[in-house]
């Protein structure tokens, strides 16, 4: 047995080389062939070629119009200012992240760390998380909007919005943890046991500083994901123009922002330039994202 | 006993990247014989066996020097390596049944080499099952997946699905490794059966097989072929002192 | 400690449990009130009317025929660029588009729509008897965003396929592609269908690329090429103002939504579960 054979055999295939200059094979595999290769070449001509004309025509419409006007600080309906829904998105981020980055972390610690197999109640949380992970973000917006906005009187709000965006990005979150925690090796959780450590000193000092870039790489998607958000905080944090005064009080993401400038159909250029920077904090977001996980495949 | 020689290798070196795998490689392997591979782990002869149909072309950084020809004609130029693997069937160390019927595994290659009036698949299937002596175990469920049959079962199945495209050839990469004793056995009888119509190369880890089944025994050691001679004497008179070590069980 | 963590896990049940409790809790006694046939199967939707009427049949149909037309786009092109990508792609492109991928899915569907109404809307308007924002258009730009789950999915299934099928086939002569297409592909059907039915479950859940580039009137779809309205923008765009009755149907308008979500969730993971163990 070849050793090295096997190993680079399991890699996924290169394009096999054909005879330098070979007979045709029998004709109906050779045009059924180049048929499929075509039909493979041309699809993902078309994905990439889509995203990237998408991608390279917000860009090229949008920056001339990215005017310093945009970004003054008060909104009025003639300059569209974007600033107060950049300083929203923010705000909104970081309320959403502080509520679900401990619950969806200690959730995974729990089912990695302390869950045993076979609990029914374990399965049943994973039947919920996955459940979340497919509910479409309308829904998320009707439920945050009976419940915080109505229920809990809480209005149309920061709040409203930030939990429900929070309940949202729990999957997501949770799921890249998991898998961060799955992927250290017991070795040291054994090793750390050994030193005589308790489990909770093993898992906040020598598990979770292992997992963090798998951690912080779901993070920066949710992040993404909050940031491009629209359905979900329409009815839950409003579309109030100007900076939000307090948790209670209303504002608009850039997202919303931009869905209200386009679908007035009056500040098309404004629009525009809204796409450009809700664009770029995307590939920012996703870049980074990126970069840590392949730092992550490479350790 | 026929002397014709199926395949003639010369001067084959094989590199995987930085690694030498097969060094300056002379074989003649005759028609219509059964000729056993040996050797210790990771000493070329799968590497051998996979280039005689190119699977090698596979492999990334895989760079061949030397020819290889099948009946005169050298594989790696004139021939396309599509018709080269219809001349030349493979059997894999692992049974890997396709994920379909039985008759759809056996159909697949026939299939594929243009094939598709159903009276002539009918018959294809039927034959390559019958020389594969595994007819009667099937033949009532044709259509059942292949997975669902026992690891023998499936190997030869696999065997059978070799001899569909009615190849000269058939290479088989330690075929019983994956196999129970009896099943074992009855692949053995098998490839004994199938010699008469085919030129067999098998590479095995077992040395009683390569005496019980083989005309012919190579044995390979770091990448270069230490002694080929006809099974018999090459296990009772070894001339090289490895050979000796070896199938006296010293080493490997 | 460990009780706190196991709390924190609650918290997706208890998060589950409270959505069906409040959008049940709110819809259902609307669709009592309208009457559970005449909801479901009412074609006329006129909130305004007196006496007015509440139909939803337009939006159910609306939902399936777009949803319907992205799969048939999104799915051949996203299985064969998964292909692509498992089976054809250089290693070295591969680490380059594979983030591409991973971008595409980020993209907020919002900037989707807002191409879909600056580029997508006037080609269609130049397809004879297409008003722009049509059926046709909402399809199109919901099979591109699709592609990247059903990319990503099909991927891992293909992925997936023991490498002994692969080579199997090659072995008995088969092209590359021949035996990527009939020896691969058949092992990782139902990861691939597994990746289908949850693009079915992005498409039919999607809202504001929707809502720009379909037209949005409510009624019954006479033509591909003319508006429909889908049962998420009918949410999104009457919630602002409706109150009362109204305003209740368009929570049951949710209700019905998220019943059709948690069957296609349930045959994913059904799907997931038939893949795994073959």
């Amino acid at each position: 047995m070849s050793q090295p054979m096997d190993s680079v055999m399991a890699l996924p295939q290169q394009k096999v080389r054909m005879g330098r200059k070979g007979n045709a094979p029998k004709p109906t595999q050779g045009i059924q062939s180049l048929i499929l290769r075509l039909l493979v070449y041309g699809a993902a001509i078309f994905t990439f070629a889509v995203l990237l004309f998408l991608i390279g025509y917000i860009l090229i419409r949008g920056i001339p119009y990215l005017t310093p006007d945009l970004f003054s600080l008060e909104y009025t309906s003639e300059n569209c200012s974007m600033l107060p829904s950049i300083v929203t998105t923010v705000e909104m981020t970081l309320l959403s992240l502080v509520i679900a980055i401990p619950i969806s972390v200690f959730t995974a610690i729990y089912l990695v760390e302390y869950a045993k197999k076979g609990n029914k109640l374990v399965g049943l949380m994973r039947l919920t998380t996955e459940t979340l992970s497919g509910i479409p973000s309308i829904v998320y917006g009707l439920f945050g909007m009976l419940f915080f906005v109505t229920q809990l009187g809480w209005k149309l709000s920061l709040l409203s919005g930030s939990l429900t965006l929070a309940i949202m990005i729990l999957p997501l979150i949770m799921r890249s943890t998991e898998e961060a925690l799955l992927a250290v090796p017991d070795m040291y959780r054994e090793a750390s046991f050994g030193l005589g450590a308790g489990k909770l000193r093993t898992v906040f000092r020598i598990v979770l500083p292992s997992a963090m870039p798998g951690i912080l790489a779901g993070v920066i998607l949710a992040v993404g994901r909050i940031v491009g958000e629209t359905a979900a905080l329409i009815y839950t944090a409003g579309t109030a123009t100007d900076l939000p005064k307090g948790l209670l009080s209303s504002g608009r993401t850039l997202a919303v922002h931009m869905y209200c400038l386009s679908s007035e159909g009056l500040h098309t250029n404004q629009a525009y330039a809204t796409a450009v920077v809700l664009l770029l904090i995307v590939l920012a977001m996703n870049t980074i994202s990126a970069l840590i996980a392949r730092k992550l495949t490479k350790n | 006993m026929s002397m014709n020689v199926k395949y003639k290798i010369q001067d084959l070196n094989l590199h995987y990247g930085e690694f030498h795998a097969l060094k300056n490689i002379n074989l003649d392997l005759p028609e219509r014989e059964i000729t056993a591979f040996i050797g210790p782990s990771g000493c070329g002869k799968s590497t051998l066996l996979k280039t005689l149909n190119r699977m090698n072309d596979l492999v990334e950084g895989c760079r061949i020097d030397g020819t290889v020809r099948l009946d005169g004609e050298d594989i790696f130029d004139r021939m396309d390596v599509n018709i080269l693997r219809r001349r030349v069937g493979m059997v894999f160390q692992k049974p890997n049944p396709f994920p379909m019927s039985i008759y759809d595994n056996i159909a697949f290659g026939p299939r594929t080499h243009g094939i598709h009036s159903k009276s002539k698949l009918d018959e294809i299937v039927e034959k390559s099952l019958q020389n594969a002596a595994i007819w009667d175990e099937v033949k009532d469920r044709l259509h059942k997946s292949a997975l669902g049959m026992s690891g023998g079962q499936q190997q030869r199945l696999c065997i059978a699905r070799a001899l569909a495209i009615e190849p000269e050839v058939l290479l088989m990469d330690e075929p019983t490794s994956a196999l129970d004793p009896i099943s074992t056995m009855k692949v053995e009888d098998l490839v004994q059966e199938l010699k008469q119509n085919y030129t067999i190369v098998m590479v095995t880890h077992n040395m009683q097989q390569a005496t019980r089944v083989s005309d012919k025994t190579a044995f390979f050691l770091l990448g270069e072929v230490v002694e080929f001679n006809q099974t018999s004497e090459l296990f009772s008179m070894p001339k090289d002192q490895r050979t000796e070590n070896y199938i006296t069980g010293r080493f490997g | 400690m460990s009780w706190l963590f196991a709390l924190c896990a609650c918290m997706s049940i208890v998060a589950v449990a409270l959505i069906c409790v409040f959008l049940f809790a709110n819809g259902i006694p609307a669709m009592k009130e309208i009457g559970v046939f005449h909801f479901l199967f009412g074609t006329k939707w006129a909130p305004k009317n007196n006496p007015a009427s509440y139909g939803i049949l337009p939006m159910i149909v609306g939902s399936l025929c777009v949803t319907f037309g992205a799969v048939i786009i999104g799915v051949p092109i996203g299985v064969l660029t998964a292909v692509y990508l498992s089976r054809f792609c250089p290693k070295k492109l591969h680490s380059l588009l594979e983030p591409l991928v991973q971008l595409m899915a980020g993209i907020p569907s919002i900037l989707y729509g807002f191409f879909g109404l600056v580029v997508m809307v006037p080609l269609a308007r130049m397809i004879p008897g297409c008003t722009g924002v049509s059926m046709v258009t909402a399809a199109v730009l919901l099979g591109i965003m699709i592609l990247p789950t059903v990319i990503n999915l099909s991927e891992s299934a293909i992925n997936a396929v023991p490498n002994s099928y692969y080579e199997g086939a090659l072995a008995l002569g088969a092209t590359h592609e021949r035996s990527v297409f009939f020896a691969v592909l058949p092992a990782a059907k139902s990861g691939i269908l597994a990746a289908v039915v949850l693009g079915i479950g992005r498409a039919i859940g999607e809202t504001m690329a929707v809502i720009m580039v379909a037209g949005n009137q409510p009624i019954l779809p006479r033509s591909i090429f003319k508006g429909i309205r889908t049962m998420t923008a009918n949410i999104v765009i009457e919630m602002g103002y409706a109150t009362g009755l109204h305003r209740e149907a368009l929570i049951a308008t949710g209700v019905v939504l998220f019943i059709f979500i948690l069957i296609i969730n349930l045959a994913f993971a059904a799907l997931k579960k038939r893949g795994e163990k073959v």
